[in-house]
């Protein structure tokens, strides 16, 4: 049932809006509405019911093991939100004189130096609204570094064809052509085809490490060697930041410019699909160019706003004010909770949870992609071995998965694996709960042996079966319509 | 350990069960020289009471004001139970709706808003939102330089809100796509078809048309749409969500109605929060559906038959695109969504034009109010929606220090943005301003500038 179903005409919360409507006498008649919208008429109580049991319709962290590769879907601490939605915070307009802010701007100063610390960068602009804006930031960064040089035949970006979608997209936004360079057998970027693609043309290469593939990127000093000696920069796309927090840090493998994704890192929640936040970080060279505003603090202690006017040579605004200023005040109060010691616990269990969940799942007969290598926080299983034996796809697994309470790791990415799972368990789960998944795996693969329809036919128990994606493109029904 | 469940039991037996001995040899894949490197800026860890009193402590310092500041983000009466039910686990600890099954509550949620966002704006379709209101435009702007396919310029009027068209040149400049900002009238305060034509080349791809327009005027729609078709160009709408439940939707703009319609979707039950999280919305027509960035949300049916939801149209989008995608967005501003879907349907359409209508009147008492004042006049002669532009005869900064310190913020200087316009500030009125809130912006208005037409700082100097 839709909210527009329970939908009576007359029915409205005289409590939820002014207690008059005021005759508009001055504004011409050809500038005001014909008919009135069609949005719901029902009453609070029809409305919270309504949304309470559509939010029962999810699966999500706080009801279910959700081991997303890639996503890091780790517990969001409570505390997080109760502390970033105190009323003075949220009544807080963005255009207020920074003298009206200086509690919320010295939480966005000091998670700047938290953020410069845990990256081993020179600086950090809050501003990104999501990974892809962080991306979009710094292959911008990289453009104006080279064109502040005069060195504009740089028209290429090189991304390992494992690499995330929003990669080579960013890339195109920033007006450069993308070059693919393979992965070799162990996971690692071929680096011998490396060599052969860099050139004067070479504006930078984009490289998440450890890499989607759950793997950490070995030869990254030769990485790094090959992509200066040819003129270009490193940008370091933070999407797998866990997995080496407060262990390693990308300034020290070399990177010019990297992105953190908040909403996953440091926990902020993933809301059914944002908001995110993606912090950039730069070294010294790329420093001129950062995205305004950035949070300064004066002489006197005071906390200042810097825009173009301090940073003239910056790539400029990427929102109308500060990013999404309460996402960073959450992953602020989750860095005070962890603290640094905290901070690297959450690359050590994260890592040990992921390299314990792959080495059971290889005893029990399971094939991991790259079985040599130590997973990172996250590892790739691929379910091609039980095709061939079976029929039963990895999308069949990840279905019959939901049967059995839980969330579907990533599956089908990186497309160069087949039949690919891409599992991430985090720190915050217990040896428990990943003993059951591993569990709910076996069962699954034997119901695959014994009575494959079964599989393929998942799920069984979810509020929909699968639905008809052919159907929802070719008969687009993006909107309801009242009947006539 | 901070949320870290692990026993010392658990410990050994994974351990134990990887075949190693210590954690540390997990990561032996990592060069030696890149390991262990000491965090030294991050403090040690607190404990939630701790950084509940520490956070309690900034939010009093920070205080609180009464605003009268709009300029793109406004306060409105947010419904208790709005964010209550956005925070529940289950739509707050959620993603992406990649497993449609386990997804039905967010995936129904969007497709209620995507027909909300369709309707108030009267386009055929809409998007699950952008991040905000300004990357929506430099969005809509990509989108219609892509399907325009010959003109390589956007016409952005300079009653386009400020930072969204700096907004725009950072995100679309790379591309080669320019910018050009016809001028407005000084009297009006509106885009004159004059001004257009003088911008217009045979380059031009769109025209964005903002309604209400930064200063708070009501552009004539109409007359723009038309003359923006007629040369062949785009029409982007650039509007506040809460306004359209009183002015006309931008689908019924001129004989054709717009193409594209974007904006902030913050007054929507999103509260300020120092300027986000916020979301962005986008709707079209129909014909530019393909062309949309983002997710989009279908109705379908399951393998019985019954109704379902599911993203479709994912053949744009970046993660099967790659290179070739219409935006590089991924996460987007789900929650953000959430909120405005039981903001809409708490308020209803009535419910929606009371607080348009409401916040009209209160812009209008509150000028009628300053219009009294000696040193303030109105600077414009055309109807607003909820917010205007007056003119100080002392510094606007200092009025806004004096007022400041009366617990009022009492508007934006546009100063720096429209060095013409010095000494003038925008200031709004929404539904939220009771008439004695009013009577007192008004009272320490009349007292601030009394005070210093009688003793202007200058003579203090002499």
């Amino acid at each position: 049932m839709l909210i527009f179903e329970l939908s009576r005409s007359g029915r409205r919360n005289p409590s939820q809006s002014p207690s008059v409507m005021p005759v508009v006498e001055d504004i011409p008649q050809h500038l005001l509405r014909r008919k009135r919208p069609i949005l719901p008429e029902v009453s609070e109580m029809q409305a919270v019911r309504h949304y309470t049991r559509l939010s029962q319709k999810n699966f999500s962290i706080d009801t279910h093991f959700y081991p997303l590769g890639s996503c890091t879907m780790k517990y969001n601490p409570r505390a997080c939100n109760a502390f970033s939605m105190l009323p003075q915070f949220l009544a807080r307009h963005p255009l207020a004189s920074p003298a009206t802010g200086q509690g919320f701007l010295a939480c966005l100063f000091e998670l700047q130096e938290i953020l410069k610390d845990v990256t081993g960068m020179k600086a950090v602009s809050l501003t990104p609204m999501a990974g892809a804006q962080g991306e979009f930031a710094g292959v911008a960064m990289i453009r104006a570094y080279h064109e502040s040089r005069g060195d504009v035949s740089r028209t290429e970006i090189l991304v390992p064809d494992a690499a995330h979608g929003t990669n080579p997209a960013t890339a195109v936004m920033c007006g450069y052509t993308v070059r693919e360079i393979p992965t070799d057998a162990n996971g690692g970027i071929d680096i011998e085809r490396l060599r052969a693609a860099v050139g004067p043309q070479t504006a930078g290469l984009m490289l998440t490490n450890p890499s989607t593939l759950g793997v950490f990127e070995r030869d990254i000093q030769e990485v790094q060697l090959i992509v200066h000696k040819a003129g270009g920069l490193l940008y370091y796309d933070g999407a797998n930041l866990n997995a080496i927090l407060g262990k390693v840090k990308p300034g020290n493998m070399g990177f010019d410019v990297i992105h953190m994704n908040l909403h996953k890192t440091f926990s902020t929640p993933h809301g059914g699909g944002g908001p995110g936040a993606g912090p950039v970080g730069v070294n010294e060279r790329l420093l001129p160019f950062l995205p305004v505003p950035v949070v300064a603090q004066a002489r006197d202690g005071r906390y200042v706003v810097e825009t173009e006017e301090e940073h003239p040579q910056s790539i400029g605004r990427l929102s109308a004010y500060m990013g999404n200023a309460g996402i960073l005040l959450r992953a602020y109060v989750y860095a005070r909770l962890l603290g640094r010691t905290g901070m690297r616990r959450v690359a050590e269990f994260a890592t040990l949870n992921a390299n314990y969940m792959m080495a059971r799942l290889k005893q029990q007969g399971f094939t991991a992609a790259f079985p040599a290598r130590r997973a990172t926080h996250e590892f790739i299983i691929t379910l091609k071995p039980m095709k061939d034996a079976t029929g039963v796809i990895a999308m069949d697994v990840a279905k019959r998965l939901l049967d059995k309470g839980f969330h579907a790791p990533t599956t089908y990415f990186p497309m160069l694996v087949p039949e690919c799972f891409l599992i991430e368990p985090t720190e915050t789960e217990s040896k428990e709960e990943l003993d059951s998944f591993i569990a709910a795996m076996v069962a699954i693969a034997h119901e695959a042996q014994i009575n494959p329809e079964l599989v393929k036919n998942a799920p069984h128990t979810t509020v929909v079966r699968r639905l008809d994606d052919v159907r929802a493109a070719r008969e687009l029904d993006l909107r309801w319509r009242a009947p006539d | 350990m901070p949320f870290i469940p692990h026993t010392e039991a658990d410990i050994k037996a994974m351990l134990a069960a990887i075949g190693i001995q210590d954690v540390d040899d997990l990561f032996d894949e990592i060069p030696a020289a890149l390991r262990g490197a000491e965090l030294t800026a991050v403090p040690e860890a607190i404990n939630e009471m701790e950084i509940g009193r520490l956070m309690q402590e900034r939010a009093e310092a920070d205080g609180r004001y009464l605003c009268f500041i709009g300029a793109g983000a406004y306060e409105h009466h947010i419904p208790a139970a709005v964010w209550q039910i956005t925070t529940r686990g289950e739509f707050y600890s959620a993603y992406t709706p990649y497993q449609a099954e386990a997804s039905q509550g967010t995936l129904q949620l969007l497709y209620e808003y995507q027909t909300m966002i369709a309707g108030l704006t009267g386009m055929d379709v809409s998007n699950a939102s952008l991040y905000d209101g300004a990357s929506a435009l430099a969005e809509a702007v990509l989108m219609a330089v892509r399907s325009h396919k010959k003109g390589r310029t956007v016409l952005a009027p300079k009653t386009v809100h400020p930072v969204y068209r700096k907004v725009v040149r950072t995100i679309v400049s790379n591309q080669g796509i320019g910018l050009v900002e016809p001028d407005y009238d000084t009297r009006s305060g509106n885009s004159l078809l004059e001004a257009l034509e003088a911008s217009y080349s045979g380059d031009c791809a769109a025209l964005v048309i903002s309604q209400p327009n930064f200063f708070g005027v009501l552009e004539d729609v109409d007359a723009m749409t038309d003359w923006a078709h007629a040369h062949g160009l785009i029409v982007i709408a650039c509007v506040n969500p809460i306004s359209l439940a009183l002015l006309k939707a931008p689908g019924d703009w001129g004989n054709a109605g717009a193409d594209i319609v974007v904006g902030e979707g913050q007054p929507l039950g999103v509260p300020l929060s120092s300027g986000g999280p916020y979301f962005g919305f986008m709707s079209c027509k129909q014909d530019y559906v393909r062309q949309m960035p983002g997710r989009i949300i279908g109705r379908t049916v399951d393998r019985d038959g019954r109704p379902g939801f599911t993203l479709t149209l994912q053949a744009r989008e970046q993660h099967i695109r790659r290179s070739k995608a219409t935006s590089n967005i991924c996460t987007n501003q789900g929650l953000l969504v959430t909120a405005a879907t039981i903001y809409m349907s708490l308020l209803g359409p009535e419910g929606l034009e009371r607080v348009a209508a409401q916040s009209h009147a209160n812009i209008r008492t509150l000028l009628t109010r300053l219009g009294a004042i000696a040193g303030v006049e109105a600077v414009f002669d055309r109807p607003v929606f909820h917010e205007a532009v007056v003119r100080l005869q002392s510094p606007a900064a200092d009025v806004l220090r004096a007022m400041e310190a009366q617990g009022i913020l009492a508007g934006f200087a546009l100063t720096d943005d429209y060095p013409e316009l010095g000494q003038c500030l925008l200031v709004c009125a929404t539904e939220t301003k009771t008439s004695a809130d009013i009577d007192r912006y008004a009272q320490h208005m009349q007292r601030i500038l009394s005070k210093r037409r009688l003793d202007p700082p200058c003579a203090q100097k002499m």
